[in-house]
């Protein structure tokens, strides 16, 4: 998950932060999703877009632009908060819940998911139960920027933009010039 | 985001961090009531009891609906139809839900610091719903709410709440609510009904009702509590409307854009005109569509568990 960005050293652990990818890496790796999302997809009129909070709904925006872009047409994009869909909620307190967003119908479209870290897949299970109160869409893809491992679920990206092996006590920072200033995905080890 | 309380009691020991977590976290919550399908499973599983020793309509039933919308099971308890009638004390009765496994206590009751009680010999969670004279938090809350949707910011806000203030639990709640947050708080009323005590909690008194809506941003009218009041403190309803009553003609001594608000039921005629009641600058019935989604989110609020916030996802 997103949180704070960090210098070059973590100010809690001192444990060296190590990017993984810097802002013209993320821009040409999204270019690219963008490119994949559409070989994928013929029917461009029925792709729509949803961000997961927080991460993915800026990576959703630009996808969307990208994809506008390439498809000569705008493509619809909506933000989705998946906490009041946890399954972990009994146990951790309770999480700081985000605008859900979706100004359009996604009953026969294609949605693509846009998330920025795909770890256990319990947020991907939590956001099909979450999109199933504004719709059936006839398929659901997942994009990611980074895939981390570890999954928990019988659940896989369809697109990833850097697959990066980790371990568990590691964290990964992603950083988004519209919230931070800067362009950065980066490991740290807690 | 800050919010690791069991209970919510009062308003009084929240901070302004506090305030405003609940005020965010109902906003989520508020566009799940406008959905097609206005429901979430987050108390999936848990059990809410409604322990209203007190009379109540409208705050039970935002507390029931709002425990529905986020899926958990209600148990409605009222005192009429109960064994406290035989004489069991509300320790017992509560104890006695709790055994049932009840995870969440919603409570009503007319002696100040009910909640308070429950919330020592329980292991639930326990909800203030209104304790005697004392407070009513989530009323502040969705008042507070309202007026920030409203207005954007409540900070520097000139707000008026007028009326019986003495016997009322929502005036206190929404002092403390709104002097944490920055506004400037008026209160006017009969002498009787608005003692110069209040200036304590840092408000301006006034028992002038043009002086006191002067230039206000937003009026909050309160009933008269007959209820709570044991001899009479005014000569009568009519001599009432006349002095204090919010009419076409004092309306317009606010700010061009203020609103009216009033927590119900309204008294038509007693403290507000059907004519400023029924207009476009009363947001009412906004304010009972909030209650449900500030109810919402104190539930889910509380039901928190005790580790960390952030999880991986």
């Amino acid at each position: 998950m997103i949180s704070k960005c960090l210098n070059a050293l973590d100010p809690r652990t001192g444990s060296p932060e190590v990017v993984i990818l810097d802002e013209p890496a993320i821009d040409r790796t999204l270019t690219r999703i963008a490119h994949e999302i559409s070989e994928r997809n013929a029917d461009s009129e029925g792709v729509v877009l949803i961000g997961i909070q927080r991460g993915g709904v800026r990576l959703a925006e630009r996808l969307s632009q990208l994809l506008s872009g390439l498809w000569h047409h705008p493509v619809a994009v909506g933000s989705l908060d998946i906490n009041m869909h946890r399954d972990d909620l009994h146990t951790q307190l309770a999480p700081e819940v985000h605008e859900t967003r979706i100004p359009f119908d996604i009953t026969d479209k294609t949605v693509v998911l846009v998330d920025d870290v795909l770890f256990s897949g319990r947020t991907v299970r939590a956001a099909l139960d979450a999109m199933n109160d504004f719709g059936r869409p006839s398929r659901v893809q997942v994009a990611v920027l980074v895939d981390r491992g570890h999954r928990e679920l019988p659940i896989k990206a369809d697109f990833v933009g850097k697959n990066v092996p980790t371990a568990l006590n590691e964290r990964v920072h992603v950083c988004l010039r519209e919230e931070n200033g800067s362009d950065r995905v980066s490991v740290v080890r807690a | 985001m800050s919010w690791n309380r069991k209970h919510l009691l009062d308003i009084e020991s929240l901070s302004a961090d506090e305030i405003n977590t609940v005020l965010d976290t109902a906003t989520a919550f508020k566009a799940v009531g406008e959905r097609a399908i206005k429901k979430v499973p987050a108390l999936r599983g848990k059990t809410v009891a409604n322990l209203f020793v007190e009379p109540s309509t409208r705050t039970r039933i935002s507390f029931e609906l709002a425990a529905l919308r986020l899926t958990a099971d209600v148990i409605q308890f009222t005192a009429e139809a109960s064994s406290l009638k035989k004489g069991e004390t509300l320790k017992d009765t509560a104890r006695n839900l709790e055994a049932l496994n009840t995870d969440i206590f919603i409570v009503r009751h007319r002696a100040a610091g009910a909640p308070h009680f429950l919330s020592r010999v329980l292991n639930a969670s326990v909800i203030n719903a209104g304790d005697g004279a004392h407070e009513h938090p989530t009323q502040a809350l969705l008042d507070a709410f309202t007026i920030r949707e409203k207005k954007g910011c409540i900070a520097g806000l000139h707000v008026t709440i007028l009326g019986d203030i003495l016997y009322s639990r929502v005036a206190r709640s929404n002092i403390w609510c709104l002097t944490k947050l920055g506004a400037h708080v008026t209160l006017a009323g009969p002498s009787t009904l608005v003692p110069r005590v209040f200036e304590q909690f840092g408000c301006r008194v006034t028992h002038n009702i043009e002086d006191a809506i002067e230039g206000a941003d937003v009026v909050n009218l309160l009933r008269i509590q007959h209820e709570r009041q044991r001899k009479a403190l005014f000569p009568g309803t009519a001599e009432y409307a006349n002095l204090f009553g919010l009419n076409r003609t004092r309306l317009e001594r606010t700010k061009p854009d203020a609103i009216i608000m009033h927590p119900g039921p309204i008294n038509r005629g007693v403290e507000i005109d059907s004519e400023v009641a029924d207009s476009g600058r009363s947001v009412i019935l906004e304010q009972v569509t909030n209650g449900l989604a500030v109810r919402m989110a104190v539930l889910f609020l509380v039901n928190g568990g005790q580790g960390p916030q952030e999880v991986a996802a």
